[in-house]
Parts: C-alpha cells; structure tokens; sequence
C-alpha cells in the first residue's frame, strides 16, 4: 500500500549509481524523499527535522563518496540511524523483577492497550520466569475494567492471580492493598493497572503521580497505540513529565501502520520500548527489536538484504 | 477546552508582524502537518492560502481565521448530524473499528440519548471476543435502562445479531444498536467475520444495516485513512464518529478523510460520560485546529 522507500529514491538514485560521489545536492533530494516516508509513517516532524539533519552530516561525507554504491548507501545511513535511535541493536528490554514483591505500573490514554498488556506481559513472566505475579486493577472509572483484568487473571493458569475486587475503593486504596497482599501472599510481581486518562486531565494525571509514589514502582511502563499520529510526542513527554516511567510499550503493531510513533516517543523520552503488541491474544507480545521496527517505518522489511543486493 | 491545540500554540506568535513568504508558508504547512492532516492535504491548504495572501503581512489571528476558513470548507459538506431514533424501523446501526477505538463508549452515550428521546431501542453485545466487553455494555445499558442483548463469550457474533433483529422486528422496536469486536482493518479473517455480520443482517431486512458507523480514535495519525478504506469496503460505513477529542490530540486526519472520502462525520467524543458526545460542526471542529477561540475559554 505504501511507496517503498527504494522505490521512492528510485530515480535519483538510478541516476547516480555508478557515479560514485553524492554531493550535498543530491543528498538533499534524497532526503526531502525521506522526509515525507517518515511523516507518512507518523514520525513527529520535530523528530524527522532532527533526524534528516544528523543523516545529512553523515551522507554528505566521505563515506557515502567512497562507497560503490551510494544511493544504497544513504539508505543503511538512515536506516542504521532509525535503529540507533530506537535504542540500538541491543536495547534494554529485561524488565527489573528482582526485589519481591516488585511493582509494575501500567499507564496511558484510554483503550491503549494497558489492561491486555498486563495479562501478556504477567503471562511471560509467570510461564518463563516463573514468577508469581499478582494483577491489581486500579481502573474505578470504566465500566467493567476491573473485571476485564479479571477475567484475563483467570484464563493465565495458577501462578497469575487477581487481586479481589471491592466495591467503592479509591485507586491509591486499592494499590496500598495490592502491595499488602502481595507481601503476604509471597507473589514476585504486582501489577498496577490503571484507568485510561488524558495527559491534560490534570485530577487524573495528579491521581497517576499519587498512585506511583505510593506504591514506587519498580517498572512503569507507559502504554501506547502504534496507530497514534502526530500527538505521540505530546502524550509521551506529558506523561514522562509526571510519571518516574521506565520504558515504553507499543501496541497493535500488528495493525498495517507503519509505527512511526515508536520512534517519536522515544526520540523525545530517551526510554527504551520493552515489548511490541502484536494481537489481542496474550501471546501478542513480542520483545523490542530495533531493526524490525526501523524497516517497518521506512515501509521495508529487510533493508540489510537490500543494501546487500545491490 | 483546557488545551489550546498544538497548531494554536505553534501559530502564536509566529505570524505577528511576518510577510506570509516561502519561509512563513513553509512553516505554516510544518504546523498543518503537525496536526496530522498528512503532507498532501497541508500542502493544498498552504497553497490555497498563499494564492490570496502572499507576501501580504498577516497577523496570528488573521492567519487563524484564514486557515480555519479552509478547513472549515473541506468539512462543511461532512457534517450531518442523525437522529437514528427516527427512519426505518427498527433501525440497525451496527458500530465498527480498530480496538480500543471507543465503539461500545460511543453506543453507551448514544443509548443513553436516545433514552431521553423515549425511544424504544435495543442493545446487543455483538463483541463475543474480548474480556469482559459484554459487562462493560450490559454496565451501559443498565445506566440508559435499555435492555441489552448477549450471548456467553465465544458465541457466533452474527447468529447473535440475527436474533437482535428479529426480536426487534417482533417487538416493534425503534432501533437496534450493535457493538462488534475491535478489529485490525489489515486482519482479513476478522474483517470476513464483520462481512459475515453485515450479510446476516440483510436476511431479515434488505436494507439492514441502515447504518454503519466507523468510530475513529482522534489520536490516530495517517493509518484512519487505510481504516476507513478497509471499513468502507468490508462493512459498506455510512457515517463517522471520531472519539477522544478532549485530549492533546485534535483529530487532524479527519481533513485527509474528508477530502478522500464523501462520508458524514456525525458526532464527536469529548470524553467518557454519557453526557460527552456533541454533534459535528465543521466549523468548531476547524476552529479547535487552529487555536482559534479556545485561550478565550479558560
Ligand atoms: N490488535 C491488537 N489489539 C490489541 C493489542 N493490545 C490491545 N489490544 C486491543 O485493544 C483494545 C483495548 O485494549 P485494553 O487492554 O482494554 O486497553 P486499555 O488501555 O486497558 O483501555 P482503557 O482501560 O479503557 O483505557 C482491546 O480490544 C484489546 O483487545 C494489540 O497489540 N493488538
Ligand atoms: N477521553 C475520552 N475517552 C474516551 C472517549 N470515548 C471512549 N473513551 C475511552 O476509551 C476507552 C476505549 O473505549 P471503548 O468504548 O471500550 O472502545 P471500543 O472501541 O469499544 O474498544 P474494543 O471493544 O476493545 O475494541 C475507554 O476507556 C473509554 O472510556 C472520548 O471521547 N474521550
Ligand atoms: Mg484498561
Ligand atoms: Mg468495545
């Protein structure tokens, strides 16, 4: 459905394979082609304006002058400069568990995924790391969100239980309770999820803050659809401001969107993207993977067998 | 509105006293794009503009009415407001999306309206897939006191809506309401299944469903248009709403859509009370954008 990139640099590279130089007017060109991949995948344009100006440094260098190839080569320029700024190869994606019971605190805008990502995310660490883990929903807004995280609970087998719901409780209530049986019930990990709010809704966001500085958590993970569009930079910078978050979740990644947003909220928070949402399932969860998701912004899977081919 | 937008803070200042020259168009169409209206429509926008105005010196607030004015005119012929308690009866209107998009909040609000109208209606929990979608409609339906129609997590979602409708063929209802499942519009089999629904629907009603809303995420960027394309195709959408308008983000991409497709935008959502939900106006909703109106209302 999108242009590829290649296809896009297409014609001013034919023209200049085999040249063998690029200069600053040709990078340029290319570059203005970039451009609009990037905020056609839904890179903030603070963001794309950033980056285009690193790649220019770079492109417009020996290295791209010395190169056979050099229309290719500007592409494994923006394309190691995607994953470099997602983190690079071997981004930090471990979650810190290791001081039982240990808090994760789940937060984002409405019906980003929070709730479905914690049931994945305790799935993971009950199943492979043999966590005890205990799911507490802190979500008194939205119908039924406390039993959706409760139905979740219970199709996750013995070591992944809900914590019981009460009736009239406050959130920063319900935390201190989790945290108390999760003491008492010996569980590795706690689970904080929490209603969906509006980065602007200043009761709800102060309401956020309490709850993390009740219940320090050890991870908090801001949750966010790989669909968002431009306000990816807003939302994410509004809730690092008033969160101590961890790291950062995106999900539907399994959707046709180009994911664009991954990098914007990176790009302005500087934490590392844990885990990619790939389903409804609880299986939906995939680890970070910097590559993959730089080749899907630019609307390419495999960008290294490309450059190799040519 | 407690916000000013991003393309309103972006604007101010930036034009007072300034020629609307290349480089003031140039970032005039970097504050469009930024408001996720996508490279192309900002572009027309910006052109449009500068055909009347450039070089001319042009304040912040000129340039915000002038800006509101073309958007204003792309979503003009998209606002329509219905009134589903009225037409055929009983009217099926059956709410589709991608996940977490705001279908089953948007059909609580609408319930609880048509309450008001006194209109006899009925609510069916067409997402038999997701944890506790069922609770989270029948906690709706109780709150407008209209019935609300189920079967048990797993059951067929199109066999459930068969049953919706001629209940309400045999009860004389006015109208009936369907939630469907959230659904990536990429994931053929779930698509095929929405397909299925809306064929079922056909069997007892030729003109059923009457309508097909499409409810849009306003923090969605570029992917709303492959959404309504998907939906369009798959499910026959008559009509928009676009959620989630009381948050950072100001739906910009609905400009794209109207400019790439003739559907009706009807309502908005501006937050997650059954009172947050206001009909369209192309002309609110292009001053929002903008910024225009807004630092007044604080
Ligand atoms: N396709 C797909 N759907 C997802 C993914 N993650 C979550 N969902 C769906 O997105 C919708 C919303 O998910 P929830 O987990 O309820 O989101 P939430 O953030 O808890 O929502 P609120 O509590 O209402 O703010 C549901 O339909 C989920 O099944 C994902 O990675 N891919
Ligand atoms: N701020 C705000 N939140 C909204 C609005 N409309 C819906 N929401 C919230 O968005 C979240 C998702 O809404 P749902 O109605 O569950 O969305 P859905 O499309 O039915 O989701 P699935 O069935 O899981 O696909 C919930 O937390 C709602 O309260 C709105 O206009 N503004
Ligand atoms: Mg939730
Ligand atoms: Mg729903």
């Amino acid at each position: 459905m999108f242009d590829a990139l290649t296809d896009r640099l297409g014609g001013i590279f034919d023209g200049l394979t085999g040249r063998g130089a690029l200069s600053e007017k040709d990078v340029s060109a290319a570059l203005r082609e970039i451009r609009v991949a990037l905020l056609e995948a839904d890179v903030a344009l603070p963001v794309v304006k950033d980056f285009i100006a690193k790649v220019k440094e770079r492109a417009v260098g020996e290295e791209v002058i010395r190169s056979v190839k050099p229309g290719q080569q500007v592409i494994k320029i923006v394309h190691d400069g995607l994953v470099d700024l997602l983190g690079g190869e071997d981004a930090e994606t471990r979650l810190r568990v290791d001081n039982p019971p240990s808090v994760i605190m789940m937060a984002g805008l409405q019906g980003s995924g929070k709730t479905t990502t914690t049931a994945k995310i305790a799935k993971r660490l009950s199943e492979r790391d043999k966590k005890k883990v205990l799911l507490a929903s802190l979500d008194v807004r939205r119908p039924a969100a406390m039993e959706q995280l409760a139905v979740l609970a219970d199709q996750l087998g013995a070591n992944v239980t809900s914590l019981p719901i009460v009736q009239g409780q406050m959130p920063a209530e319900i935390a201190r309770r989790a945290l108390q049986a999760a003491k008492l019930g010996g569980h590795d990990v706690v689970f904080l999820d929490t209603a969906g709010r509006t980065s602007i809704d200043e009761q709800m966001m102060a309401e956020a803050a309490e709850i993390a500085k009740i219940a320090q958590p050890k991870e908090s993970l801001l949750v966010a659809d790989a669909l968002t569009g431009q306000d990816a930079v807003e939302t994410a910078r509004r809730f690092h401001e008033r969160l101590p978050l961890t790291g950062l979740v995106l999900t539907r990644m399994d959707g046709d969107g180009r994911g664009g947003a991954a990098l914007s909220m990176r790009a302005v928070t500087g934490l590392p993207i844990k885990f990619l949402g790939t389903g409804e399932k609880l299986d939906g969860l995939d680890a970070f993977d910097a590559k993959r998701v730089a080749g899907r912004i630019l609307g390419q899977g495999d960008i290294v067998s490309l450059v190799e081919r040519a | 509105s407690k916000s000013s937008s991003k393309l309103g803070t972006g604007l101010t200042g930036m034009f007072g006293g300034r020629r609307l020259d290349d480089d003031a168009l140039e970032d005039l169409e970097d504050l469009l794009i930024m408001s996720d209206m996508g490279a192309k429509v900002s572009s027309k926008i910006t052109a449009n503009l500068a055909k009347t105005r450039f070089d001319k010196d042009i304040s912040d607030d000129e340039i915000r009415i002038a800006l509101a004015s073309e958007i204003e005119a792309i979503m003009k012929p998209r606002e329509q407001v219905v009134d589903f308690a009225d037409g055929p009866r009983p009217r099926v209107v059956l709410f589709v999306g991608v996940n977490g998009s705001g279908k089953t909040t948007t059909i609580g609000k609408i319930a609880s309206k048509l309450k008001e109208q006194g209109a006899k209606a009925l609510l069916v929990a067409g997402d038999t897939f997701r944890a506790a979608a069922i609770e989270q409609l029948t906690v709706w339906g109780e709150r407008a006191g209209i019935p609300v129609l189920s079967k048990p997590t797993g059951a067929d979602a199109a066999g459930l809506v068969y049953e919706a409708i001629e209940k309400a063929q045999r009860e004389d209802l006015d109208l009936v309401l369907v939630d469907t499942a959230g659904r990536l519009q990429n994931k053929a089999e779930l698509m095929s299944e929405l397909a299925k629904i809306v064929r079922v629907t056909r069997k007892l009603d030729p003109d059923a469903p009457h309508d097909v809303i499409l409810v849009l995420d306003a923090t969605v960027g570029q992917n709303a248009l492959s959404q309504v394309e998907a939906f369009r195709h798959t499910a026959g959408v008559s009509g928009i709403v676009m959620t989630k308008l009381d948050g950072t983000a100001k739906g910009g991409v609905l400009v794209a859509v109207a400019e790439a497709h003739a559907l009706p935008i009807h309502f908005v959502g501006v937050g997650e009370k059954a009172e947050d939900l206001q009909p369209f106006s192309a002309s609110a909703y292009a001053k929002a954008l903008v910024g225009l109106g807004q630092e007044e209302t604080v």
